[in-house]
This record gives structure tokens, sequence and C-alpha cells, in this order.
């Protein structure tokens, strides 16, 4: 099947080596990936913003881009969950809802529709710490909630488990947020800034050399509280892994 | 009241501050969330009890009417004054007419936030009518002349040296006291006297039982049943939405509210009013203060199942990180963010915001609340009523704008004189500034994806690729 490959606004700015893992990952998959070249948002920002009416030329754009695949893709969970469960500042046409049940976060789509669990290229010989972002957690549900004391499942751990030389290390508060929250970072920063830091501080204790994340967007805000206070741990994207970086 | 929005994060950021304080107010909420998450590990039907109480809740709602109509004529049968007050002035109207019927000038209660909503003390002691509060984090609250910090543990941002201050203060006590026991005991000598000699008692009520026209109160302290027991004049306080249709459905609540809460499988006392003791007299107040009108809003009408368990703020990240006075509300935390825009929209249009929606609080609230779907639509609705900051207004546009033109975009993300230009300085400057007080910046890279891609793939057609690799 033909993929659109959705690279969100800052993962394109800043974590263009994501994108590329995705894409060559998905080749290696066997499947053929697009990049519609005029792609810039999801429109989330505006919408977490209260701000949905802004957000509805870049929904549209997105359409434009995207509603000629059968399916989309993207690296980033945040995002998928906009599109999925609150992409509604434009009219809800066939088309709309085409793309809104045909985007999937990368975990999802390798865990549940691909169905793949080798990942014979790849091999990681470090101790990470897991980061389900509150949106693949608690919205996409790629693994199982603290909270509601469910039977433990976590999509991402099962594709990581068939990692050559992985181990996984076991932080106290696994399904806290770390703060980053979209324009919260900001709006709160104090606040956001020393749930990263919390974060960050609780991987490092149960000796994360990486912590690893389907979201992009939460690893770039704990980097950035991990540096500035000297916490030593490194950010990787759980598709940088499975396409086979070795640090 | 004051319109002016609360600086949620700012008083937050002041919060954070202290360390001794943070990291205790952290670990002590952890802490309850924890031993809450024990409890529902050894309830196998935790769930299941979760949707009958939703379930039980909205019926209710449904039928509030017809329910609080059948509670009345239940309570009068019992012998109950039954009082409905549109408003917290009313209420407290009402209050000191009940008062003033018997001479009365001296109230001993027991916690109730919805006092505290109706701003009861603020408004009887000035008339000379004094309000003793008899639960220990109330009373510190009390003394030092703050709102409570939280639905269940009101004082719950204070360490105990904190309070040996206060009590040294009010109560001449040692103000180097360190043991949470023998303050404790301070407020038991404190109190006793005062108790002894209330002339009026209040509570609130957990609950109300339409068909036995009966209320119930649920603490740990037991203050409330001396409060209630001691004078001989018992004046109880409760919303509207406080109802259950029978005796049989308490059960549901009673299991859920203790073990959501504090993590402990019931409260110490669980008290059923209904009926005044021999020679006294007890009165219902039953208050709307908004609930009716929330009542009629689609998005919103949920919140009004809330049991006030406090588990939500128990979990609540931001809550734990910022402590219940940054709200500058009665109810704080994710419930209070939720509920308080319904009292004042521009007062508490901030609250809505101080959130990461990370949807843990709807996962732990025992009637199903959908508390950060709420959190969210509130975004839209003060947004769409302009409540919201004009800067971020205006930001928003202007992304809406840049992100809805794909040659824009591009030039403004490859460029920072066009960024500029795009974005005016004091946009980025003041607004996106934040990021970098407590953190550091992504670092620069190379080159976007996109010009990678176009680079490494539409301009190199799969059959070179592969030659390359090869």
């Amino acid at each position: 099947m033909k993929i659109g490959l959705f690279i969100p606004c800052y993962m394109d700015a800043f974590y263009p080596q994501t994108g590329i893992a995705t894409l060559e990952l998905l080749e290696k998959l066997g499947h053929e990936v697009e990049y519609p070249m005029d792609q810039t948002c999801c429109g989330q920002p505006m919408a977490n913003s209260g701000c949905n009416r802004d957000a509805k030329e870049t929904e549209a754009l997105f359409i434009r881009n995207f509603s000629k695949y059968e399916v989309i893709v993207s690296p980033s969970g945040s995002c998928v969950h906009h599109i999925r469960d609150n992409f509604d500042a434009i009219e809800q046409t066939d088309e709309v809802r085409h793309v809104r049940q045909n985007t999937y976060e990368l975990v999802e789509f390798i865990h549940d529709v691909l169905k793949v669990r080798e990942f014979p290229w790849a091999e990681f010989p470090h101790r990470v710490g897991l980061h389900n972002s509150c949106a693949t957690l608690r919205s996409l549900r790629t693994a199982s909630m603290s909270e509601l004391g469910e039977p433990f499942f976590s999509k991402p751990k099962t594709l990581l488990s068939a990692v050559k030389g992985i181990s996984f290390a076991t932080p106290k508060r696994p399904d806290e947020c770390c703060g980053f929250g979209g324009t919260y970072s900001v709006t709160e920063e104090a606040v956001s800034a020393r749930m990263g830091l919390d974060k960050v501080t609780d991987h490092h204790d149960a000796g994360a050399e990486y912590i690893v994340s389907a979201d992009t967007s939460c690893m770039m805000h704990q980097q950035g509280c991990a540096e500035r206070n000297g916490v030593p741990i490194r950010f990787i994207h759980i598709a940088e892994i499975l396409n086979g970086a070795r640090a | 009241m004051s319109n002016k929005p609360v600086p949620h994060a700012k008083l937050a950021a002041e919060f954070l501050k202290d360390e001794p304080h943070r990291h205790f107010h952290d670990e002590r909420l952890w802490d309850m969330r924890q031993k809450r998450d024990e409890q529902m590990h050894i309830m196998p039907e935790w769930q299941e009890l979760r949707e009958q109480a939703s379930r039980l809740k909205e019926h209710t709602l449904a039928h509030l009417p017809q329910y609080l109509e059948q509670f009345e004529e239940n309570a009068r049968r019992n012998g109950i004054h039954v009082h409905w007050a549109r408003d917290g002035a009313e209420h407290n109207r009402i209050v000191e007419q009940i008062l003033k019927d018997h001479g009365h000038s001296s109230i001993i209660k027991s916690k109730s936030m919805i006092t505290d909503e109706c701003e009861m003390r603020e408004y009887l002691e000035p008339k000379g009518i004094s309000v003793t509060e008899t639960d220990l984090g109330e009373r510190i609250q009390q003394l030092d002349n703050e709102l409570p910090s939280h639905v269940v543990v009101p004082a719950v941002q204070k360490l105990t040296t904190d309070v040996a201050k206060t009590f040294a203060k009010y109560y001449h006590t040692d103000p180097d006291i360190d043991d949470p026991h023998a303050l404790a005991e301070a407020q038991r000598n404190a109190a006793r006297p005062v108790l002894l000699s209330g002339d009026t008692g209040m509570t609130g009520g957990n609950f109300l039982v339409a068909e036995t026209g009966s209320f119930v109160v649920c603490t740990n302290e037991g203050n409330a049943d001396l409060s209630a027991n001691l004078p001989n004049l018992h004046i109880a306080t409760l919303g509207i939405e406080r109802l259950v249709p029978r005796m049989a459905d308490l059960g549901v609540f009673i299991r859920l509210l203790s073990r959501s809460a504090l993590g402990s499988p019931i409260t110490q006392y669980t008290t059923h009013f209904r009926k005044p003791k021999k020679g006294g007299e007890m009165h219902v107040i039953l208050v709307d203060n908004g609930r009716s009108e929330r009542l009629g809003m689609d998005d919103f009408w949920t919140s009004l199942k809330c049991i006030r368990c406090g588990a939500c703020m128990n979990t609540c990240p931001v809550y734990r990180r910022s402590g219940g006075q940054s709200y500058g509300s009665v109810y704080s935390g994710p419930i209070g963010a939720i509920i308080d825009p319904t009292f004042n929209a521009k007062k508490f249009s901030t609250l809505p915001f101080a959130s990461t929606m990370n949807g843990s609080c709807t996962n732990v609230c025992p009637v199903k609340i959908d508390i950060h779907e709420q959190l969210y639509k509130w975004r839209r609705v003060l947004a769409e009523r302009h409540e919201i900051p004009f800067v971020k207004r205006e930001i928003m546009k202007m992304a809406g704008r840049l992100l809805a033109q794909p040659a824009m975009y591009r030039l403004a993300i490859s460029g920072t004189e066009v960024a500029l230009k795009t974005m005016p300085r004091f946009a980025l400057y003041n607004y996106l500034n934040p990021w970098g007080k407590h953190r550091e910046l992504p670092h620069p890279v190379k080159e976007t994806f996109h010009s990678w891609y176009k680079k490494n793939r539409l301009n190199k057609p799969k059959a070179q690729r592969e030659e390359t690799q090869a």
C-alpha cells in the first residue's frame, strides 16, 4: 500500500533524523512511502489553545495533502491523537472522515496493521526507559494505563523487545505526564519544566541510558530539561531504534 | 468577587520555588494516588462500580426535580426543616435567620466546601456570629485566612513546621513543635471548649437520600459528629447535586469515596442523619448556586456527578506541583478547573489552561467525569468568549494563517529574518521565550526533513538509490 507520511512541523525542523528513520523503516518493511511536500502541521497548537477556528485553514491544507492516500502514518502520537479525536474545525466531509479514520501513529501501524514483530536489522545494546506520551497512552491506548488497573500490555515495548541487546529500566511513575503539553510548555513554563525534570530524573534513577518514545515533542521538552539540569541521559525516537540505529 | 483572572502560572511558579514544600506536596499526594491504586487492585469489580456510580448519578441528575421533592417530603416527615437557597447570599441569609430565631451567635462547624463556596464565614462574622472550623485542616486554613487547598485535605500544602507557627500565634503553643500528633493535640485542646460551648452545629454532607429523607456525612476526625450532636441546633448545607435515589444506591458511593480519596476502605465515620435528636432541631439547606444552570450545559453538566473525593487532584501532575492556593478558588485541581468557570468565566478563565490534558484525572474519577475532555471544551468556550489573553489569541491567529500556507511556512522556518517579519518581535520574545527559562532549546540541524526528502527521494528515483547502495 502507498503510505502518506506526515512529519510534524517541529520534527521537520529539529529532528529530521526521526523522519528519515520512519521513512526508511516503512520502506524496509516493503511499503511505498510518499511525503507530500506541501504539508505543515495538523492544527493541534491552535485547537489546544481553544482557538479551534484558527485551525480551519491548516486542517483544510492537511486534507488537501493527505486525502489521496489509503493510509497516513506519522511518528507522532500527539498529532495522530489530534487528527483522530479533535480534528473538527472544518466540515466533516467523506474526505475528512477518510483521513481521520486512516491516520495511524507509527507504533500502532506496525503493531496493529502491519503486525510486524521482527526487526532483524535492529540492535540497541542499551538500557532504555520507555516514555509513553499521554496521547499514545490515554487516547491512542497503545499501552495499559496504571489508573485503570488493566492487564499489562504495551505495543511499543512489544516492538522494542524484538531488538537485539535492548533492556528496559522501570521508572517509579511510568505513566506520569512529562509536562510538555504543547503551548502549556510556555504558558506554564515553571510547572512544565519541573515536571520535565522530575520525569528525566525518574528515568535516570531507574538506570536508563536513553529515554525512548513515540513522541518527539515530549522528548524535545525532556531533553531541554535534562540538559539544563545536567541529568546525563540521552533521547531517541522508537523509529530510529527499530530502523537499526545503534546509539 | 474580583474578576481579575487568577494568575495560576505565576502562583504555581512561586509555590515551586520552595524545595521542601514542593517535594512534600508532590510526594504526599502521589502517595494518596498509590494507596488508591492498591485499593483498586484488590477489588476486581472496581471498573463496574465506577460505571454504576456514573449511571446512578446521571440518572439522578436527569430526574433531579423529582428526587429533590421526594427528599424534601421525606425529610419534613422526619421532622427536618428543609430550606432552598438559590445562591450563596440566600444561603447565608437563611443561616443568619435560623440563628437569629434561636438567639444564637456561635457556630461550630465541620468541613464543608459548599459553605466556603457561599463565603458564609465572611458574611456572618461581621454580624457578630462566630464560626469555628473543627476539622483540623480546615481550622488551619481558617487561622491563616486561606481558602482550602484540597477538597479532602484542606491544608495539604503546609508542613508541620508551618502549622506549628500558626498554632503558636493563636494557641500560644511552642512554635518549634515538629510532631503532627502534638499539633493535633493542641488543636483538640483548643477546640474542646469551643465545641462544648457552641450553640449551633453546622455540617456539610456527602449524600442526600431521597427515599429516606436522610443525609450522610463521611469524615475521619469525628469532628462532624461532635459539631452535629453537641448543640441542640444542627444545620446541614448540601448542594442539590448530592442526591442519590435510594439507600441501596449509597453502598456504591461509600465503597468508592474513601478508596478514591485517601486509599482507605472507608472513612472512620459514616454518619446517617435522619431526624433531630430529642429536644433538638435539624435544618437542611439545599443550595443551587449555579448548579441548575450547569445542569443545562450540554458539555459540562456531568461535572455535577462529582462526589468530591479529590482523586483527580491527587493524580494531577500539575496540581501536585502548583499547590491548591494557585487556583484561587474553593475548588482546585482538575475538577476545580472545570467547575470554577461556571461560577465566574473571567476570573477562572486561566484554570482550564492549567493542564497538560494528560487525562489521568478522567481515569481515576470514581464517577467517570470526562474531566480532561471538559478542560479541552472549556478552552474553546473561553477563546470564543474572548476570555483568553490577547497576545495568545493573536499568536494563534498568525500561526493558523502561517501553517495554512506551505510556501510562507517554508520561508518562515528557513530563516529567522522572515520569521521575525511574519511574527512580530513581541510575540516571539514575550510569548515563546519562557521555553528557555528552565530548559535548553532544541539543537539546530543541518537540514530539515523536507529538504532531505527533496534531495534523497524526490530528486533521486528508486533505481538510482539502489545503485548507490549497491
